[in-house]
C-alpha cells in the first residue's frame, strides 16, 4: 500500500521528463530544419498550407485566425516569425508601433455575396436588405467585416440600414462565416472570393459591382524579434515571386491592386 | 499524519505548490493588470452589461430546464439498475469529454435548418440558430452532464436504510423523491448545480459555432471578452475580471451554503 503512491508520484515524475526532454529534441531538431511560425489570416488557409508544403529553407507552422486576433496577440508579445493580414492597416500599425519590420503588400482578393449552394433565393445585393433574410458577416475589426460594412455604407442609407438590421451573425473570422452558410444557418454573407471556392461544394458567390467592391489588400511583415528572422524573409520573398506566389494563384488570389 | 515527512512529504508539498501558483497566477493577473477605474469604465459600456445580462439571463434559463429534468434523471440512474444502465450513464456523461466546438458542430447538425430535425423545427416555428434560445441549448448541452452526475452521485451516497423506510410508511416513490431525496441530497445537488452553472457562464465555443455572435442577442461574455481581446485589451481584462469574480461568488456561495465538502467529489455527505 505505502509503495503505490510512491510509483505514481516517480510515474508522474517520468512523464514530465518525458515531456520536457521532447520539447527538448524538437529545440535540437530545430537546429538543422528551422520552424518557422506564421500567423495569417484565416483566408489565408489554404494557399498558406500548399506554399508551406513547398518553402523548402524552414519547416512552417501556421497559426490561422482573425488577423485582428493574431495582432492582439503580437500586441501582447506573442511572437511569430511572419505575420500576414487580411488587410494593410493591421501591420501599417504594428509597424508603427515597433512590433514588425515594414510591411509589404503581396495580395489582393475579392469580396463577394456568398450564398449556401441549395435554395437559391439570394442573386444581388438588393436581396441582402430584404426583411427576414439571415445575414452573417465578420465582427467589426475583423478585415472581412470592415470589407462588409465599407461596401454596405455605399449604399443609401434605407437600404444600409435594412441590410445591417438582417446581420444575425457577426463572426471573428472567414471560418465562421463559411460554417453558417454552409449549414444553412445563414441566408447570405459577405466573404472573399477566396473563401468560396475553397468551400464551392456547399457555397456560391455572387459578384458585387465594380463601384462597390472595396480595394482588398494583403499584407505581410517579419516580427520583430522572431527566431528565425532570415526564413521568414525568404518566406515572404517566395509569396512576391516563386513558390508562395503560385500558391496564392492556385487558391485564387489576385496580384496587390495598383496603388492609386 | 505527522509520520508523513521526509522527501514524500516535501514532494507532496512541492506539488501543491505547484498547481497553485500556475492555477491562481493567471486569475490573478486578471485583477493585477486591470485597474479598478477600468473595470469600472468597461462596465459603463453598453456593450458590456448587454453581455453581462445575456450571460446571467441565458445560464438562468438553462440552469433551470437542466434541473428540472436532470434531477428525476439522476434519482433514477441512482435508484434503479437496469440493462444497460452502465450505457445510459456513459452517453450522458459524453459531452463532459467532447470538445465544445464539437459540441457546436453536432447541434448545428441535429438542430440546424439543414440538420436532422430541421425541417420539424422550423415548421414548429422553432429558430434555434442566432437567437438566444440557441445559446440556452448550446449552455444546456454542455452544462447538463455536471449536474446529472453530480446529483446521481448525491443520491446514490443517501442511506438506503432512509428510502426503505419512506417506502415501507407507504410513502410513494414521488413522495420519496421528494421528501427524502432531494433534502438530503440538497448540498450535492446545490453542488452540482454551482458547476453546471460555472460551465455554462464560461461556454465558448459551442455557442459560437451553434448560435453565433451578435450583441444583445447571442454575445454572452465570453464572446465579447474575445470580441474585445483583438482592439481593446483592457476592456477584455476588465470583462474578464467581472467573471472571475461572478463565477468565484457562485463557488464561494455554494460552499458556504451546502457546508465544507460539497464540491469535495462524489460524497455528497461529505
Amino acid at each position: 500500500m505505502r509503495a503505490r503512491p510512491v510509483r505514481a508520484v516517480a510515474a508522474l515524475a517520468a512523464g514530465l521528463a518525458l515531456v520536457l526532454g521532447g520539447c527538448g529534441g524538437d529545440e535540437g531538431e530545430g537546429a538543422d530544419a528551422p520552424r518557422l511560425t506564421v500567423s495569417a489570416a484565416t483566408s489565408l488557409t489554404n494557399a498558406f498550407e500548399d506554399y508551406g508544403e513547398r518553402f523548402e529553407p524552414a519547416t512552417a507552422r501556421f497559426n490561422f485566425a482573425g488577423s485582428d486576433e493574431l495582432a492582439a496577440q503580437i500586441r501582447q508579445g506573442v511572437k511569430p516569425d511572419v505575420y500576414a493580414a487580411a488587410n494593410t492597416k493591421l501591420p501599417d500599425q504594428l509597424f508603427e508601433e515597433g512590433k514588425v519590420e515594414k510591411p509589404v503588400t503581396f495580395a489582393g482578393n475579392r469580396l463577394v455575396i456568398a450564398a449556401p449552394r441549395d435554395p437559391g433565393e439570394v442573386s444581388g445585393l438588393d436581396d441582402l436588405a430584404k426583411p427576414g433574410l439571415k445575414l452573417a458577416i465578420g465582427a467589426e475589426g475583423v478585415p472581412v467585416g470592415d470589407y462588409a460594412r465599407e461596401v454596405i455604407g455605399r449604399q443609401p442609407e434605407t437600404k444600409a440600414r435594412a441590410i445591417l438590421a438582417n446581420v444575425r451573425s457577426e463572426e471573428p473570422d472567414v471560418g465562421g462565416v463559411v460554417g453558417k452558410l454552409a449549414q444553412g444557418a445563414a441566408d447570405a454573407g459577405l466573404l472573399y472570393i477566396t473563401d468560396v471556392t475553397a468551400a464551392k461544394d456547399d457555397v456560391r458567390a455572387i459578384e458585387l459591382p465594380d463601384e462597390l467592391q472595396p480595394s482588398v489588400e494583403y499584407g505581410v511583415a517579419v516580427v520583430k524579434g522572431a527566431k528565425e528572422p532570415e526564413a521568414a524573409r525568404r518566406f515572404i520573398d517566395g509569396l512576391l515571386e516563386g513558390a508562395g506566389l503560385r500558391a496564392m494563384r492556385r487558391a485564387g488570389f489576385e496580384p496587390p491592386p495598383a496603388s492609386p | 499524519m505527522k509520520r508523513r515527512g521526509g522527501w514524500f512529504g516535501a514532494a507532496l508539498v512541492g506539488c501543491l505548490a505547484v498547481a497553485l501558483a500556475f492555477l491562481t497566477l493567471p486569475l490573478a493577473a486578471i485583477f493585477l493588470q486591470s485597474s479598478p477605474g477600468d473595470l469600472l469604465g468597461s462596465l459603463d459600456e453598453p456593450g458590456a452589461l448587454d453581455a453581462l445580462g445575456l450571460s446571467l439571463q441565458a445560464t438562468g434559463i438553462a440552469l433551470a430546464l437542466i434541473v428540472a429534468v436532470g434531477t428525476p434523471a439522476a434519482w433514477l440512474l441512482a435508484t434503479r439498475h437496469f440493462r444497460g444502465r452502465a450505457l445510459v450513464v456513459t452517453l450522458v456523461e459524453l459531452p463532459l469529454v467532447v470538445p465544445p466546438a464539437v459540441a457546436g458542430v453536432g447541434l448545428l447538425a441535429a438542430l440546424g435548418p439543414s440538420g436532422l430535425l430541421g425541417e420539424p423545427l422550423e415548421r414548429a416555428g422553432l429558430d434555434l440558430v442566432f437567437q438566444t434560445a440557441g445559446v440556452v441549448v448550446a449552455l444546456t448541452f454542455v452544462a447538463s452532464p455536471f449536474y446529472i452526475r453530480q446529483a446521481q452521485a448525491a443520491f446514490s451516497a443517501l442511506d438506503p436504510t432512509l428510502l426503505e423506510a419512506s417506502r415501507t410508511l407507504g410513502a410513494s416513490e414521488a413522495r420519496t423523491f421528494a421528501r427524502i431525496g432531494v433534502p438530503n441530497a440538497l448540498p450535492g445537488l446545490l453542488a452540482g448545480g454551482a458547476l453546471a452553472w460555472g460551465r455554462a457562464l464560461g461556454e465558448f465555443g459551442a455557442t459560437l459555432v451553434f448560435a453565433g455572435s451578435l450583441s444583445g442577442v447571442t454575445q454572452t461574455a465570453p464572446l465579447a471578452i474575445y470580441e474585445r481581446f483583438s482592439d481593446d485589451f483592457s476592456g477584455a481584462l476588465a470583462l474578464s475580471a467581472v467573471l472571475v469574480a461572478v463565477s468565484g461568488a457562485i463557488l464561494l456561495g455554494v460552499k458556504l451554503v451546502s457546508g465544507p465538502g460539497a464540491l469535495g467529489g462524489a460524497g455528497a455527505r461529505g
